[in-house]
């Protein structure tokens, strides 16, 4: 046993930072938050790196790596905010012409709810009776779909909550970085405010659910077991709204304004976890399996 | 990336497995848990019994991965807890193999292995908890040993114990961290005097011992003169790092036993209670995953524990006390009933917030030494 990324995993892992720096900096994500659309340039240059591809067989076109490949994509994709229906668009590869290639933008009915319906090519599930609702993210238009939510059950379903997990936890990573580096800089009484043990101890929990649902995603991207992919998503829900809550507070007032980026986390945050299996249901799943 | 246990660490598990399962149905009946010697005697000869199936160095001479495999069959099984060998096995032990001389580890890892030796720990001071490094515990040199005059407090096993890893200022005018030494005191020398102290469970699960003028060899010292502090935090590291590992897996048991009781009494048609049943699941197989990147970690340093054990042992020890709040809600009445295991457990995890340094303090840590956050209250 070694729980560890592997080589290729780091490398992969720093290839798709640098990668989502130059395509989707600061800059670029307060432009779409002004003019939230999903930019087909984006997405054919996301596609052309294989974002989308990445689990398809070489001799499909693909890059032909595993779920905890993509795990590690998406984390980094929840770490800079990175817009639109990713998952859908990733899980739609080998089955949607032109997802693979970023040609084309896939969204999915999730849980009475469907992101970006207007902005998609093709969208998984029934759409029947959608009603536009002014989304809480500005960067996650959403519409309503009537109907109640359907059990998980396949495959590709859990893959979509555990990738949506994913992000999470690259939403809580972030959020506990710049909670740390705003506590290192903002001084008050004299001194940098993460030399107090209150604001030091709001950081600490950070960390802590960070890293417990990274583990969590990590392992059930191994197993693929559904009663771990509820765990792990309960877990990273739980890890990305809580600490972009505790960023924004360590942020005081500035926490507050629609500039600092912790509400956008935040939103994004409240977004992912009620798409795709919710707490109560990831609970009872969980449940179910002891 | 990977959780697959090679061939070999599996052939490992699969004898352990069968052998368990031979040696658990011809244990002796578990003794009164307040009753400490009784105890010492069953936990000793637990010991004993690895011991001579060629499982006890696990503690320090196999893989960590192996060792991790160890916890996980001896727990999954029921087997006895380290118990009484808590100290030797888990940090003492550790420490004297990480720092000791090649004497030192001749003399006292052996005895703790095969479970002739039992050991406590004397760090923290009646105005020396959390800021341990306050210690005043006194030594006068007096020829080839020390001469300890003091008193220790929250000593747990102290009353049946033979062996202290003893905490001592070596050095009064150097700075707090500076003049500590850490030593091995044997708990029967002339002037160690125990008093038992009761624990809010009812037991006298630790004790207050008081030294006046004990002499401690001079050779006792693990480690330098006045560098006890950096072994010190071999000790801790080894304490929160990795001691609790098994503890883990002991709570996915318990959680499944609960989830049983639930279903025969009816409690788990209450869905408040049924999902937060679920959500500790879901905590606890996580707690497992991150042990698992812990030891990976460890393995792949090759030695000690490091910050991430205070990850571990901040999430561990608040989900414990969360886990016997929600049994309290399975059991009913019964949780108000001091002959059920399940209420004592629930009196005892009161205390895994406090020691090996309280959640505060482990905070403290992770900001600091991990985070990177600046020094200071
Ligand atoms: C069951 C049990 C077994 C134990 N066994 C042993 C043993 O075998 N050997 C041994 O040496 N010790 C043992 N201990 C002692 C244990 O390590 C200490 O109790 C612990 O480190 C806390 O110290 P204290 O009790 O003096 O509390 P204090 O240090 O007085 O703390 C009291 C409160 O103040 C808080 N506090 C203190 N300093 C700070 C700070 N800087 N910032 C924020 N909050 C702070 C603490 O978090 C706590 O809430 C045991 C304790 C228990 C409960």
């Amino acid at each position: 046993m070694d729980f560890r990324l592997g080589e290729d995993q780091r490398a992969l892992r720093k290839g798709v930072r640098e990668l989502l720096g130059r395509l989707f900096d600061r800059e670029a994500l307060r432009a779409a938050v002004d003019s939230p659309a999903v930019d087909r340039g984006l997405w054919r240059e996301l596609g052309a790196a294989g974002f989308f591809a990445l689990r398809l067989p070489e001799e499909e076109g693909g890059v032909g790596l595993g779920l905890p490949e993509a795990v590690l994509v998406f984390e980094e994709a929840g770490r800079v905010l990175l817009p639109g229906p990713l998952v859908a668009t990733h899980l739609a590869a080998g089955s949607v012409p032109g997802a693979a290639e970023g040609d084309v933008v896939v969204t999915e009915v999730g849980e009475g709810l469907v992101p970006w319906l207007d902005e998609a090519d093709v969208v998984l599930g029934s759409a029947e009776g959608a009603v536009p609702m002014r989304s809480v993210d500005p960067l996650t238009p959403l519409h309503r779909v009537p109907g109640a939510p359907a059990a998980v059950s396949t495959t590709e379903g859990w893959e979509a909550v555990l990738l949506t997990a994913a992000e999470q936890v690259g939403s809580a990573e972030a959020t506990t970085g710049k909670a740390v580096s705003y506590a290192r800089e903002r001084e008050q009484f004299g001194q940098v405010i993460g030399g107090f043990q209150a604001v030091k101890h709001l950081c600490a929990g950070m960390l802590v659910r960070t890293e417990l649902a990274r583990a969590a995603v990590r392992a059930a991207s191994l197993t693929v077991d559904p009663v771990e992919i509820a765990g792990a998503k309960l877990l990273a829900d739980e890890a990305a709204t809580a600490n972009a809550r505790d960023c924004l507070q360590v942020h005081g007032g500035m926490g507050f304004t629609w500039e600092a980026d912790v509400h956008l986390h935040l939103k994004r945050a409240w977004v992912r976890a009620e798409l795709l299996l919710p707490a109560a249901r990831a609970e009872e799943t969980v449940a179910a399996g002891l | 990336m990977d959780l697959a246990y090679s061939a070999e660490e599996e052939d490992f598990r699969v004898r352990l497995r069968e052998w368990l399962a031979a040696a658990l149905p011809t244990l002796p009946a578990r003794p009164d848990p307040l009753d400490w010697p009784a105890r010492r005697a069953y936990d000793c000869g637990w010991q004993r019994r690895l011991y001579d199936a060629g499982y006890a160095d696990v503690h320090w001479d196999a893989s960590p991965t192996q060792r991790l495999i160890f916890l996980e069959e001896t727990e999954l099984a029921g087997a006895p807890y380290v118990g009484a060998n808590f100290v030797g096995l888990l940090h003492a032990g550790p420490t004297i193999a990480a720092e000791g001389t090649a004497e030192q580890r001749a003399r006292w890892l052996p005895p703790v292995l095969r479970g002739d030796e039992v050991w406590c720990q004397g760090f923290s001071e009646p105005d020396a908890g959390s800021d341990l490094a306050s210690l005043r515990t006194r030594v006068v040199r007096d020829g080839d040993a020390y001469v300890v005059s003091g008193s220790k407090i929250w000593t747990s096993h102290a009353e049946v114990a033979d062996w202290c890893e003893l905490l001592v200022r070596t050095d009064p005018g150097a700075a707090k961290h500076r003049g500590i030494s850490w030593l091995a005191m044997p708990m029967d020398a002339p002037g160690v005097t125990v008093r038992p102290l009761r624990t809010l469970a009812g037991s006298t699960e630790f004790a207050e011992v008081f030294l006046d003028e004990v002499r401690v060899p001079v050779a006792n010292r693990v480690g330098e003169e006045n560098d006890g502090w950096r072994v010190t935090m071999v000790t801790l590291s080894f304490e929160r790092g990795t001691a609790f590992v098994g503890e883990v897996v002991a709570c996915r048991r318990l959680l499944g036993e609960l989830a049983r009781t639930a279903r025969e009494n009816g409690t788990w048609d209450d869905p408040v209670l049924r999902r937060r049943l679920g959500r500790l699941s879901a905590e606890f197989r996580a707690l497992w995953r991150l042990t698992q990147a812990n030891v990976s970690e460890a393995q792949a340093t090759g030695g000690v524990p490091g910050a991430g054990g205070s990850v571990f042992k901040l999430h561990y020890s608040h989900a414990r006390q969360e886990l016997y709040e929600a049994a309290a809600g399975v059991l009913g009445p019964d949780a108000l009933d001091l002959g059920r295991e399940w209420t004592l457990d629930r009196l005892s995890s009161l205390s895994y917030t406090i020691a090996a340094g309280t959640s505060q303090i482990q905070r403290d840590i992770v900001a600091e030494r991990i985070l990177g956050l600046p020094k200071g209250r």
